[in-house]
């Protein structure tokens, strides 16, 4: 039980307090509290029980807790059977699948299918759409992204500056070392991770010619490298991906996407040629600017992915 | 086609009820990767191919191991076979 004491004992301590908050709402004895923190204490599985459970064991018991119990039952289908008749609703309200007649009745749509190609020179109409006319939106979407990682990083990457207990190191060790060698597994990791690498490359690339895209073709990414994660563990990945290498192309990747954001307004508002020319349309050096931006998207995509991951799992990089 | 498509949709169903009724929490979470895969067969189906490739990428693979990350984290899946590397 050791390495892990620290979290259990949060745990417990987390469970044992909402307890009593239940207990003093119900008005319970006291004795029955008292005895509980004891079989709590005794009980070593008593960190794994999920404090929702017990709460609910808790209101059971109560006379209160019981009307409560069945008016949240109640309330609850009624709520699940209004929000499904509210979607079949607005599902039945849509254009049928594959109608012709779909751009006659929706103005929107049917300036996108007509002037995308002409206006961004992308084949991939909605790449056109999310990097072109929505560029601003993506834009947001990866600060987004960015921003979460900040604060998860906050919150949960372990102090290093001299102030790591015990504790902390062998919890880190032992995630370090979790990682058992598993044959079957490097063995498929070994020959499936180039192709998933590559396939994630080639959709971040072909972003304005073919399904897919910077976030489509960064998550693969970000998949691809959790995968070797799981097989190598975090020794081979740290040659390619430290905090330093996420800072680095993070950053480059958002401020290259918002400089040339601001440069396509730019141009695009004082009418200026811009030095990103359409090209040949289908080929894949054309829609401008679209493949840069389908780059930095990837870039973000894919560290945040792996960065997730690392801070959930071990709390560093 | 329209009989695959009932079936896939009626699968994606008994998916979504049965994560919500399964106790154990690494099982749901498994069905929860299965209708993730499912749906995106729908997607392919419906001729969305970027949808379909995201949601295999995000809904199948990286939110599942996060999840995954999160149950090992609470300890959670402790009692399955994973005592043989500790003990």
């Amino acid at each position: 039980m050791g390495k892990n004491d620290g979290f259990a004992s949060w745990l417990e301590k987390g469970s044992q307090s909402l307890d009593l908050e239940m207990q003093d709402a119900l008005r319970e004895p006291e004795e029955i509290a008292q005895q509980e923190r004891e079989m709590d204490l005794e009980d070593e599985l008593a960190p794994r029980r999920r404090p929702k459970l017990r709460a609910l064991e808790a209101a059971r018991r109560g006379s209160k807790g019981t009307v409560f119990r069945r008016l949240y039952c109640v309330l609850a289908v009624l709520m699940c059977m209004g929000l499904i008749v509210f979607m079949v609703f607005s599902v039945s309200m849509m254009p049928e699948f594959g109608d012709p007649d779909t751009l006659e009745h929706s103005e929107l749509s049917s300036f996108y299918v007509r002037n995308t190609i002409r206006d961004s020179g992308a084949a991939n109409i909605i790449c056109g759409i999310i990097l072109d006319y929505r560029g601003f939106d993506t834009l947001g979407e990866s600060h987004v992204l960015f921003i979460a990682v900040c604060t998860v990083m906050l919150l949960l990457r372990s102090p290093n500056d001299g102030e790591a207990s015990e504790l902390d190191a062998a919890d880190l060790e032992e995630h370090r070392c979790e990682v058992r060698n598993d044959p079957i597994l490097q063995i498929i990791a070994r020959f499936v991770v180039p192709v998933i690498f590559l396939f994630g490359v080639y959709v971040v690339l072909n972003g304005h010619l073919s399904p897919g895209g910077g976030f489509s073709g960064g998550a693969i990414l970000g998949g691809g490298m959790l995968l070797y994660l799981f097989a190598y563990g975090y020794r081979r990945t740290e040659r390619f991906m430290t905090l330093r290498t996420f800072r680095i192309v993070s950053c480059c990747a958002l401020v290259s996407y918002s400089a040339l954001k601001c440069y396509h307004f730019y141009t695009g508002v004082n009418e200026i040629e811009s030095i990103f020319t359409r090209g040949v349309y289908g080929t894949l050096f054309s829609g401008g600017m679209l493949p840069l931006l389908d780059i930095a998207v990837g870039c973000v995509v894919a560290c945040t992915m792996y960065a997730f991951f690392t801070l959930f799992r071990k709390g560093d990089f | 086609m329209e009989i695959l498509n009932a079936i896939l949709l009626f699968v994606v169903i008994v998916c979504a009820i049965s994560v919500s009724l399964t106790k154990n929490l690494l099982s749901a979470l498994i069905i929860f990767m299965t209708q993730s895969l499912v749906m995106c067969i729908i997607w392919i189906l419906l001729e969305s191919p970027d949808l379909a490739i995201t949601e295999a990428a995000v809904g199948a693979g990286v939110t599942s191991l996060l999840l995954f990350a999160a149950l090992k984290r609470i300890q959670a899946l402790e009692d399955k076979g994973d005592d043989d590397g500790k003990k």
